[in-house]
């Protein structure tokens, strides 16, 4: 009656981890337009813009990820919609990922030393230019290699999206697991398939934080 | 609807404080654990030994490269199937310190790192033994460069103690779920935690700069 954990099963998990890439995918879409307001909302001249940017960030920062998934889940159907499990996952993760981008964004840019700012102004650009052609791209090497961590969190972090019944690849894992009754083996290799998709991104995270850095210097 | 009505919510505010409670009990337990196997396995990572220092490596790179929930799962299902039974209660406590102690590995080995060899050397020349250079020498300052570094960990392990809730542990995310059950009002109970939560990170927050002007004060003589 029970299946024995085969090589179909790691076809079946692989399969849906291809949803926990798309709705890293979501996230960082989401989390990066979102990311890009706050850090520039706490960079405004506006102090009531920066209050609520920081306040903003203290409150996504300071709440679990779970209970903001719950929160985004719940708070869709009392607004009357009946949608799936991946709206409120990607709201859920949007929001999260535009607090902590935004943040890391926000410090790239105020890495960028005032005399940039200065010289800038001084060759009567405006802030839009300022901006496009002298602070953002030498911002992007400071911000390109926390924000490569930052979706390694993105990517383990999916994980909770399984317990407001998103398909990705710890629900397919459970799925696997109570059709099988072999949790370890599965999860073991559901932790594998992280494994290997998170280390990359360490590793590629660590590797252009030396190159960028030694470019710059 | 749209509206909320906190009122059933409200009426079983006595489980928010037990959930409130565990929350604690569980982050501390894990910060005090996680502790030791952070420390220990610091001290295995900068042994010099290359068996000691990969086994470490490898420790700290799969619990920072794989999802706590999927951790989580490991433990409490995993581990009955070889045989070993435990409660949930341990199988949280078990799985939130090896997730701790990763984290908790790494800081530790940067804040050792920080304590310059030549410190170590003097230490050694003026007859203080191995074990006293470490703790003195190399322990306390290493601890006090580090202490912003881990109480932000704390405050991560303590969002991350949430999702122990899966199996059932009756922590502050657990009681949302039990009193969604009983009220039907999903939206509120879990408003509340979110509030509860935050109040918990702004108190620890609070705490730990005043933890840190106290016992690390020679940080701020002069100033």
């Amino acid at each position: 009656m029970f299946q024995t954990f085969n090589i179909n099963h790691v076809g079946f998990l692989l399969q849906c981890a291809s949803w926990t890439v798309v709705l890293s995918v979501i996230a960082l879409i989401g989390g990066g337009l979102g990311g890009v307001a706050i850090a520039l909302m706490r960079l405004s001249r506006f102090a009531w813009l920066r209050w609520i940017a920081q306040a903003y960030i203290y409150v996504i920062q300071g709440t679990p990820l779970l209970v903001i998934l719950f929160i985004a889940y719940f708070g869709i159907a009392n607004l009357g919609y009946d949608l799936p499990a991946i709206y409120a996952a990607g709201i859920g993760f949007a929001l999260y990922g535009s607090a902590f981008l935004g943040e890391i964004w926000r410090g790239a840019i105020q890495s960028i030393s005032k005399g940039q700012w200065e010289a800038a102004f001084v060759l009567a650009l405006g802030w839009r230019h300022t901006m496009t052609d002298i602070i953002v791209p030498q911002a992007l090497r400071v911000a390109i290699p926390p924000t490569v961590g930052f979706t390694v969190q993105v990517v383990k972090n999916t994980a909770l999206a399984s317990i407001v019944g998103f398909v990705e690849l710890t629900r397919a894992g459970q799925i696997v697991s109570s059709a099988t009754f072999q949790p370890l083996q599965v999860y073991l290799t559901v932790a594998a398939i992280y494994f290997v998709i998170c280390s990359v991104l360490s590793y590629t995270s660590r590797r252009l934080e030396r190159r960028l850095q030694l470019t710059t210097n | 609807m749209g509206y909320l009505d906190f009122s059933g919510t409200f009426a079983r505010s006595d489980l928010f404080v037990h959930g409130v409670l565990l929350t604690l009990a569980l982050s501390v337990a894990a910060l005090v654990l996680g502790m030791c196997v952070g420390v220990i396995g610091a001290l295995m990572r900068l042994s010099g030994s290359k068996v000691m220092s990969s086994i470490a490596a490898a420790y700290v790179e799969i619990i920072r490269n794989t999802p706590f929930l999927v951790q989580i799962y490991i433990v409490y299902f995993g581990l009955p199937s070889v045989g070993i039974r435990i409660s949930e209660m341990t199988a949280a406590i078990l799985s939130l310190t090896l997730y701790a102690g990763a984290y908790v590995t790494e800081i530790v080995r940067a804040g050792i790192q920080t304590i310059g060899k030549g410190q170590r050397e003097a230490a050694r020349t003026l007859g203080m033994s191995p074990y006293l250079t470490f703790r003195y020498v190399v322990l306390v300052p290493a601890i006090s460069a580090i202490f912003p570094a881990l109480t932000s960990q704390f405050v991560l392990i303590m969002l991350a103690s949430s999702v122990v809730s899966v199996i059932s542990v009756p922590e502050l995310t657990g009681v949302a779920n039990d009193i969604q059950g009983l009220t039907f009002r999903s939206l509120e109970a879990y408003l509340v935690v979110a509030a509860l939560y935050l109040a918990l990170t702004a108190a620890f927050k609070g705490a730990f700069a005043a933890f840190d002007r106290i016992l690390f004060s020679f940080r701020y003589a002069g100033r």
